[in-house]
């Protein structure tokens, strides 16, 4: 009986070589696919356990680490909160980390492949592993300017360096205290984010890049009037027509100018002028000579469409396809269904300010560890050519006269060429019947860019029905741009 | 062979005394490390722990030098550092969970090491046993059954393998193990020459007459009885493997495998087609992440992914003693306790323990090659196998190598019966190798030198061959 029971022997070494294989394959090859799965709770207790890297704003951390008697060891505080809660995003024991604390998670706790290395060096010298540091693009006074500009009122305001794509501010009203959702206190920190969530002002939502889109309205004559200039049937001084009421094929109704007056003798306007007085019949007569072709392309040249990562992700805008004339006349003038991020509208100035190249907006500055030693500094990324130089140098001017005596001259800063446009978008199942969503973009100074920025005022803020692009969200506009230029 | 000389063969009884030593070192600093992880201090009860468990075990060491010198000297130091980290990290689990495990497992290792200790010294000659054969098998089906007894029986957690006698709960299954070896032993001697007569060759494999089916078939049946009645997986599958294993050892018939396998296919597609807990265990183990498999109230797959994530964590050399989240897994202290040792020891800790076990079925698969009576291999083969077939099929449900089943790690895990069950195999192991190589009595007294024994041993093993 010796016999079977040697072979019983292998028999038994062999199954048991199985059982090695298939911890080796658990706990060494597959291990990273397992740590990583949302439903193991280890991880974030892992995460939570180490000194999370902060994040700075000009050198001054907004968001940080501080030792506490629990069994999560580090608490997340935020300095100023409310200021930067959609940049920061919150790093909660409930919830999934959001803003730059989800999206440079990695770095942040420590975990990322980046620093395979420096965990190697912590493991054997025994140093306890720490994040990595990640400093904004932010400027304080910008984002402190924006977010006191704007108020109490629902909107966002976004401002790029349209040189670099850094963001230099990114407001989203009404904001909220990241503290409350950081809590270790997991009742409260549900209690609070039901309360948040519950709030019909939406503070949770990041509305500078990622809210429900808003339509643009007549910011987004800037982008009908590049495709206007780009192909090369149209310039700045040539008559285009602009009578009170664009008739629309199809249709009874026309498309009227807001005022209800013709725009310019005779129903002819130059494009500039049409620009300047923001001309809804000139734009709207535009939309359709150019076709929904024209205006797409012209739209996705300037970034709509595109999926767009800050690295926080930006919600694509959009222009509708299949576009029956009517519609093109209204979304020549920013209505029908295109719709934008203030994001993407500021994204639309930039790149008319720097010389018709769309730069990529970038919200990390750099990622250090705790040795300052860099892992991470993005450098200045060019998405494209949105219009041509010429074109580009044609819109500035004739934005710059929306400012100097058109519909932005709330916006006008002494001593500083300001480029801007107006918008007044009306919204909803029965437009006019609730009060328009403001804007402004605008860039400066005109022959030296160094700041571009967008502006969105919800439903005219304050103002309500009386609310319009120019007076309710340039003087948001002016008081960011001049933040800014004072850098 | 012109000089024979006589040397008595060593007992190894010092090797036994310093590895066991060794295996109580680890096993404290084990206990020791989750104190020193958790409370940054030695814990309190170290110092009692550790006199306790080397009282138990160092008491059964003398035992075996006084009623079996010549036993293996390794089953007892293995199956010490075996039970002692089960009780570190049960330990490790009370201190994060409050609960009481660990006490009571170490209550269960004294009536373990104690039965141990009293077959060595009781039972003088495994080859009594062989008297009890059919005595056994009453005992084992009564055992087996036992839980089937209405107000007796308890169900926990959909099996049936449960006795409640007032605050005591015992799983007669792990003792029928032991009972029901001794049966197959008594009986397969007795019958392997019939069972061996051959009979159709199909597909150049000789196939047994089909007359001598009789027992495989009556195994098989209360096998599939036990998956049926007590909803069993783990205990239906183990007994048929080890009636299998020990049918081949007894009959060196590879056809009797071919038969238990397809009988084995059968049973397995069968009870899958009938038995909707069946279905959900296969279903757990093919498609573990699937949202509904995952979220399942009952049949789930939460414990088996929670244990996988804990284990990876783990990673190659753990997250140290203490320091995991092993108390995350349901039933971490008894089905997954490989998960918890796999998450704080790594998979070095894992493969500790595999070859602890390994070594501990190699060693009872010896002294089965080295005893000298039929009965004395097919029991030892038999307790070895049945071990080596526990591992498999808990380690293997853990590691989602096959579906998870309800038994537990033999020595490791929390759980009385389990517990006191497996000492006593190693109490029957130990007396078995005791006589495995123990030298033949010498008949002549005059001092001349005689045949060795040890080669004498091991020419009986090649004509036996």
């Amino acid at each position: 009986m010796n016999a079977p029971l040697r072979r019983l022997s292998v028999l038994v070494t062999a199954l048991f070589l199985v059982l090695m294989l298939a911890a080796t394959w658990i706990q060494s090859i597959d291990a990273g696919r397992l740590r990583a799965d949302a439903r193991n709770s280890r991880t974030l207790y892992a995460e939570l356990g180490r000194e999370r890297g902060p994040i700075l704003v000009g050198g001054e951390a907004v968001a940080s680490s501080t030792p506490v008697e629990d069994a999560y060891r580090y608490q997340r505080v935020y300095a100023d909160g409310r200021l930067y809660a959609h940049a920061t995003g919150v790093y909660s024991v409930i919830t999934q980390p959001t803003g730059l604390e989800g999206a440079r998670n990695d770095l942040l706790s420590g975990t990322s492949d980046q620093l395979f290395y420096r965990r190697l060096s912590d493991l054997l010298t025994g140093r306890e592993p720490a994040g990595a540091v990640v400093e904004t693009t932010l400027d304080a006074d910008v984002q402190r300017a924006a977010a006191e500009a704007l108020g109490d009122q629902r909107g966002a305001v976004v401002a790029l360096d349209p040189r670099t794509g850094d963001v230099l501010a990114m407001v989203s009203s009404p904001s909220y205290d990241p503290d409350e959702l950081a809590t270790h206190d997991r009742d409260a920190a549900a209690a609070a984010r039901q309360a948040l969530l519950a709030d019909e002002g939406d503070p949770l939502v990041n509305r500078a890049i990622a809210g429900d889109l808003y339509p643009p309205g007549s910011v987004f004559k800037i982008v009908t009037a590049a495709a206007a200039l780009e192909s090369g049937e149209f310039t700045p001084d040539g008559l285009v027509p602009g009578p009170a009421v664009l008739d629309l094929p199809q249709t009874d109704t026309g498309l009227p100018n807001s005022n209800g007056r013709s725009c310019g003798e005779g129903d002819q306007v130059t494009l500039t002028d049409a620009l300047r007085i923001s001309c809804n019949t000139a734009f709207g007569w535009l939309g359709m000579e150019l076709g929904g072709d024209a205006l797409r392309e012209q739209a996705a040249a300037f970034g709509f469409g595109e999926p767009l990562s800050v690295p926080l992700r930006v919600t694509p805008s959009t222009v509708p396809a299949e576009m029956s004339p009517p519609q093109l006349a209204q979304a020549g003038i920013g209505q029908f269904d295109v719709r934008v991020t203030p994001m993407q509208v500021a994204m639309v100035s930039a790149a008319v300010a720097n010389d018709g190249v769309l730069v990529k907006p970038n919200l990390v500055r750099s990622v250090r560890g705790e040795d300052l030693e860099v892992i991470e500094q993005p450098e200045p990324v060019e998405l494209g050519r949105a219009v041509s130089a010429d074109t580009a140098a044609q819109l500035t001017a004739m934005m710059e006269t929306v400012v100097e005596r058109g519909t932005g001259t709330a916006a006008q800063i002494d001593g500083v060429a300001v480029a801007g446009k107006s918008g007044t978008a009306q919204h909803g199942v029965d437009p006019g019947a609730e009060p328009p969503h403001a804007w402004f973009t605008a860039f400066a100074p005109a022959d030296d860019p160094q700041v571009a920025v967008a502006v969105v005022v919800e439903e005219g803020g304050a103002a309500g029905d009386e609310a319009s692009g120019g007076r309710t969200a340039a003087p948001i506009a002016r008081r960011v741009i001049q933040a800014a230029l004072d850098r | 062979m012109s000089v024979v000389t006589a040397h008595a063969p060593r007992t190894r009884r010092g090797v036994e005394l310093v590895l066991l030593a060794l295996a109580l070192l680890v096993a404290m600093g084990a206990y020791g490390m989750v104190g020193v992880a958790v409370d940054g201090a030695w814990p309190p009860g170290l110092l009692g722990y550790g006199a306790g468990l080397a009282a138990l075990t160092g008491g059964l060491h003398l035992v075996v030098r006084w009623r079996a010198p010549y036993a293996d000297p390794l089953l007892l130091p293995v199956a010490t550092v075996l039970n002692g980290l089960g009780l570190a990290v049960m330990h490790r689990l009370d201190v994060v969970r409050d609960t009481g495990f660990a006490s009571r497992q170490l209550l269960w290792t004294a009536v373990g090491v104690v039965l141990a200790a009293l077959v060595v010294a009781l039972l003088r000659d495994h080859r009594v046993l062989r008297r009890y054969t059919f005595t056994a098998m009453v005992v084992g089906l009564v055992l087996l059954l036992l839980p089937l007894v209405p107000v007796l029986g308890t169900r926990i957690n959909g099996a049936q393998i449960w006795i409640q006698v007032g605050p005591l709960s015992f799983q007669p299954g792990e003792l029928a193990k032991i009972v029901l070896t001794v049966f197959f032993a008594g009986y397969l001697v007795t019958a392997r020459d019939t069972l061996s007569l051959v009979g159709p060759r199909v597909l150049g494999l000789q196939l047994p007459r089909p007359r001598d089916l009789g027992p495989i078939l009556v195994a098989w049946l209360a096998s599939l009885g036990v998956l049926v009645l007590e909803r069993d997986l783990g205990t239906s599958l183990l007994f048929f493997g080890l009636f299998v294993g020990m049918l081949y050892v007894a009959t060196q018939r590879v056809s009797w495998i071919a038969v238990g396998l397809v009988l084995f296919v059968g049973g397995a597609v069968l009870a899958w087609s009938l038995f909707s807990h069946v279905q959900g265990r296969v279903r757990a183990w093919l498609d573990p992440f699937a949202p509904a498999v995952y979220d399942a109230e009952f049949g789930g797959s939460y414990q088996l992914v929670q244990g996988l994530f804990g284990m990876a964590d783990g990673g190659l050399i753990g997250t140290g003693l203490g320091q995991g989240r092993p108390q995350t897994v349901p039933y971490a202290e008894s089905d997954f306790i490989l998960a918890a040792i796999g998450e704080e020891l790594g998979l070095v800790g894992v493969f500790a323990v595999l070859v602890l076990y390994l070594v501990l079925v190699e060693r009872g698969l010896r002294t089965a090659v080295g005893v000298r009576d039929g009965f004395g291999k097919l029991l030892a083969g038999g307790l070895a196998f049945a071990v080596a077939l526990q591992v498999f099929v808990v380690a293997g449900g853990v590691l989602r190598v096959i579906p998870l089943t309800g038994l537990t790690l033999p020595l490791l895990a929390y759980g009385g019966s389990s517990l006191v069950s497996n000492w006593m195999i190693i109490g029957l192991l130990l007396r078995t190798s005791d006589a495995a190589r123990r030298p033949a009595p010498v008949a002549d007294t005059s001092g001349t030198p005689v045949a060795p024994s040890v080669q004498d041993a091991s020419a009986t093993q090649v004509v036996h061959l």
